[in-house]
């Protein structure tokens, strides 16, 4: 089974590739199924290929498919291990669900075909990035979930705005690649080699701390474009531009992990260098509460999700930053379930409303969508982590062993339990202003629930969201850690963090659940009856710092100013200045010399034949002179 | 002593009707000098043992092409007087003046022993035989390039005589 | 008094500058064109005398092909004449100064 494993990736590839010439051409759903089809049996393929991890018999293993740049170490070879396993069936499964949940959302487009082209594309570059056995192809991969990433926020190109917002995914993931290929190249220099075999079974051999710590923090510097960190974060927002599936797929359960996986992966150089591993934690624990901030503001219902997505990538960074590299990638695993959840109910909402997304003009929607309801129901509870549902076990995990860790992670400790408190007011805020209440609706909006193909896969995925915390709880008993079993091969030379003794983490549960709950009481309480409407989660006027958090400290506006206006001066610059004025201005100054210079010798041509003669004759006789003075005479 | 006569009497004749040619105002009088020029030029292959030439002078250029010549002009009706008024500035005094360096150049030049000096070698035999045999071994690929050239001058002269652009228009001439 | 090739040569010399004098001084194209005929003649003089003074017969073949070459470039070049004549009704080369630059 192992060995072919490539049929993972070669399956949706092959998706994408035959969708790529013949999508166009076939009826609306058979493209869709095809897609789906494909990584579905992806997923299976994959499942059974896991077999042995789950039976804990499994070994890692590489395949090597052909040589590519051996020099380098960059061949096309795969790895799998238990890590890329739960990558590649966390990709695959809830993948497959998007994909058929796409074939009701985007019924209709006139490009349907071309829109599963694009999903098939990015799943198979997103298992090449999570099958990599070496960070060449890791890079590949890294790169092609970029492009595809771009293709697709940017479906609809004929609106400016998702035109821009995909242009500015690119080139935000531009800056983070830099340093990432930085970082590679200082692999290179120090390993002669990029196989991960070498790199990363014993790195203490090869760098001092001093040099891992440079090598990491220019990964770390990729990961966070790749993964909405500060300070590459603010692509992802306006990423919501895509149709609601990319949204969920790419920029919710998958891409974005792209960088927590990565800093996974190369766990031992992390670790070897404290300072680029406290790093993570910090720039995590930050981005957390930051997005968890600007969510508490937001009137469209996706934006409100993007930022929840910054926010809880920052809880894995602060996972993996931490040593909890187990928890970190089972908070990945847990978010891809419930995030995809929200991000595909507020789909079949906004398709029930027919695209509208201002938060402002929903409301009582639980009576007409109670299918959808229900699931966005359990996928809230899931992310505000209440207890036994999936969130409440992979975020108390990595709020846990942050505590303890001690130190300065006691400090970032604070920050999670506070960015929990932020998650359940917005979170309840999102559900409120969506699902209960009075209906606000415009004229003429006529919600109804979605199709059974767009409901199942809610379904699906809340089941997800409801029972997959169960794989990994502290308590020993009826339930064993089975994840953290799972993933033991993977990280078995890496010195994990550990949770706090004795009864501590009852207490540590005990006051982020207060935390969740008591945030979600006091937005409820908040809302519920409010007479003149505010979608402001306190009653304060929109002045003040609250202006500042509604447009999102308005980064987007000094990055606009600080960077963007430059550049745009430069570029505008050089093409207006530069090429028009100089380099055009040079060609166009050799032209007119030319012309100048034959004025000066137009009168030559008097165009009378005879004077032509003249100077021909001239010229017979200049030759008789020549020879005379030669001594011909 | 014969040759010392006919160098005399039928250059003079040459440069006579050379004379003629270039400043009689009407063209047909020029052409009639230009043929008698061409006749004494006959008679000098003659002298210098080129028979075949000779023949060849008097049939083609004396014959066909003066004939040519003084049909072309009585076809487009310029046997009139012509004014030799010149207009180009300087032109004549340019003409005059490289006219004469050419001819002082080639008095120097004259002064080179090897074509004062009296011939050496035998007299060619400019019989046809002779020609044929030169042209049709050494000269027969340029000889055979010449049928070409002349193929192609008579199309195109049938050519141009024939079309007439504003006829090519549409419009009848 | 023997002539030799000299004396030829001085005669071709003097017919080649009239003929140059009048390619140059006169503007009606026939006579032009007769002038380019008559400076062909005089370089075929020329040939033909110094092929007698070194014995060589390719002097005369030479001559034979310029005559050739003469005679297509009459037709041709008459032909053009009547064309140009036909639109200009003039045959002077004066008037016919368009390439000027």
């Amino acid at each position: 089974m192992v060995d072919y494993i490539w049929i993972v990736i070669a399956l949706p590839l092959a998706g994408a590739v035959f969708l790529h010439f013949f999508g166009s051409r076939l009826r609306e759903p058979i493209a869709g199924v095809i897609a789906t089809s494909t990584v579905g049996l992806s997923f299976f393929y994959a499942l059974i290929a896991a077999a042995d991890f789950f039976s804990g018999t499994g070994e890692a293993e590489t395949v090597h498919l052909f040589d590519w740049i051996p020099t380098l170490g960059a061949n096309a070879e795969l790895l799998w291990d238990p890590l890329s396993a739960v990558m590649t069936l966390t990709v695959t499964g809830v993948g497959a669900l998007i994909h058929l949940y796409s074939i009701g959302y985007m019924h209709g487009d006139p490009r349907f075909g071309r829109f599963f082209t694009g999903l098939n594309f990015f799943t198979a570059s997103m298992l090449i990035l999570v099958l990599a056995d070496n960070f060449g192809a890791l890079f590949v991969g890294w790169e092609l979930v970029g492009l595809s990433s771009y293709l697709l926020i940017s479906f609809w190109f004929q609106k400016p705005s998702a035109a821009a917002a995909g242009k500015k995914a690119f080139i935000v993931n531009r800056i983070g690649d830099v340093g990432f290929l930085i970082g590679l190249m200082l692999i290179l220099a120090n390993f002669n080699t990029l196989t991960y075999g070498t790199v990363l079974a014993d790195p203490a051999r090869f760098v001092t701390a001093g040099t891992a710590t440079a090598i990491t923090l220019l990964l770390l510097l990729g990961a966070a474009g790749k993964s909405a960190q500060i300070p590459l974060y603010f692509w992802l927002p306006d990423a919501m531009e895509g149709p609601t599936p990319v949204s969920a797929l790419i920029h919710a359960a998958t891409m974005v992990t792209a960088g927590v996986y990565m800093v996974a992966r190369t766990a031992s150089l992390f670790e070897l260098s404290g300072f680029a591993a406290a790093t993570v934690a910090t720039v995590g624990a930050f981005t957390a509460l930051f997005a968890a901030t600007i969510a508490l503001m937001q009137r469209d219902i996706k934006r409100v999700l993007a930022f929840s997505t910054i926010s809880q990538l920052g809880y894995m960074f602060l996972a993996v930053g931490t040593g909890a590299y187990v928890a970190g990638i089972f908070h990945l695993f847990t978010h891809a379930f419930f995030k995809a959840l929200l991000f595909l109910g507020s789909g079949s909402v906004i398709h029930a409303m027919g695209d509208e997304q201002d938060m402002a003009k929903m409301g009582g929607l639980a009576k007409v969508m109670p299918v959808t309801h229900l699931t966005m129901v359990i996928g809230w509870l899931a992310i505000i982590g209440i207890p036994p549902l999936a969130g409440f076990w992979s975020k108390d995990e990595i709020l846990a062993l942050a505590f303890g860790a001690g130190g300065w992670f006691t400090f970032l400790w604070v920050l999670g339990i506070i960015t929990a408190l932020l998650t359940a007011v917005y979170m309840t805020r999102w559900m409120y202003l969506t699902f209960w209440g009075e209906a606000r609706w415009d004229d003429g909006v006529d919600p109804h629930e979605s199709p059974a193909v767009m409901t199942l896969p809610l379904v699906g995925l809340a089941v997800g969201s409801a029972a997959f915390g169960l794989l990994n709880t502290p308590f020993h008993g009826p339930f064993k850690p089975a994840f953290e079993h799972f993933l033991e091969p993977s990280f078995e030379a890496i010195e994990m963090a550990h949770l706090p003794s004795g009864s501590t983490p009852w207490f540590l549960a005990l006051i982020s659940i207060a935390a969740a709950a008591g945030g979600a009481l006091f937005a409820y309480r908040r809302y519920q009856g409010a007479e003149a409407f505010d979608t402001a989660p306190v009653a304060a006027k929109r002045t003040g710092v609250w202006r500042w958090v509604t447009n999102g400290y308005y980064v987007d506006d000094i990055i606009g100013n600080l960077l963007v206006l430059p550049g745009k001066l430069v570029a505008a610059w050089t093409a207006f200045v530069l090429d028009t004025e100089i380099i055009d201005g040079s060609v166009r100054a050799i032209g007119g010399g030319v012309r100048r210079i034959s004025g000066w010798l137009r009168p030559v041509q008097t165009g009378f034949v005879r004077n032509y003669a003249v100077v021909t004759f001239a010229g017979v006789v200049g030759l008789l002179v020549w020879f005379v003075s030669q001594g011909a005479g | 002593m014969v040759e010392l006569v006919l160098f005399i009497v039928f250059g003079l004749i040459a440069v006579a009707g050379a004379l003629s040619m270039v400043l009689h105002p009407n063209p047909v009088y020029g052409a009639l000098g230009l043929m008698a020029t061409m006749l004494s030029i006959a008679v000098f292959y003659v002298v210098n043992s080129g028979h075949f030439i000779a023949a060849v002078q008097v049939v083609v250029y004396a014959g066909a092409v003066m004939t040519l010549f003084l049909f072309v002009i009585m076809l487009i009706g310029v046997d009139r007087a012509e004014n030799l008024e010149e207009r180009l500035p300087m032109q004549r005094q340019l003409a005059i003046g490289l006219g004469v360096a050419f001819l002082v150049l080639i008095g120097l030049i004259g002064g080179n022993a090897w074509i004062t000096a009296p011939a050496s070698a035998s007299e060619p035999n400019g019989s046809v035989e002779a020609i044929a045999d030169l042209i049709f071994t050494d000269w027969l690929l340029p000889f055979e390039v010449t049928t070409l050239l002349l193929i192609i001058a008579s199309v195109g002269a049938v050519a141009l005589a024939q079309f007439s652009p504003r006829r090519r228009g549409g419009a009848e001439e | 008094m023997e002539v030799t090739a000299g004396w030829y040569l001085a005669l071709g010399a003097v017919l080649f500058v009239i003929g140059a004098g009048g390619m140059l001084l006169r503007r009606n194209a026939l006579v032009m064109f007769m002038s380019i005929e008559l400076m062909l003649n005089a370089v075929n003089l020329t040939f033909v005398a110094i092929g007698r003074h070194v014995g060589d017969l390719n002097g005369q073949v030479a001559v034979f092909f310029v005559m050739v070459v003469a005679a297509a470039e009459v037709v041709v070049g008459l032909a053009i004449m009547i064309s140009v004549f036909r639109r200009r009704a003039s045959a002077s080369v004066d008037d016919l100064a368009v390439l000027k630059g």
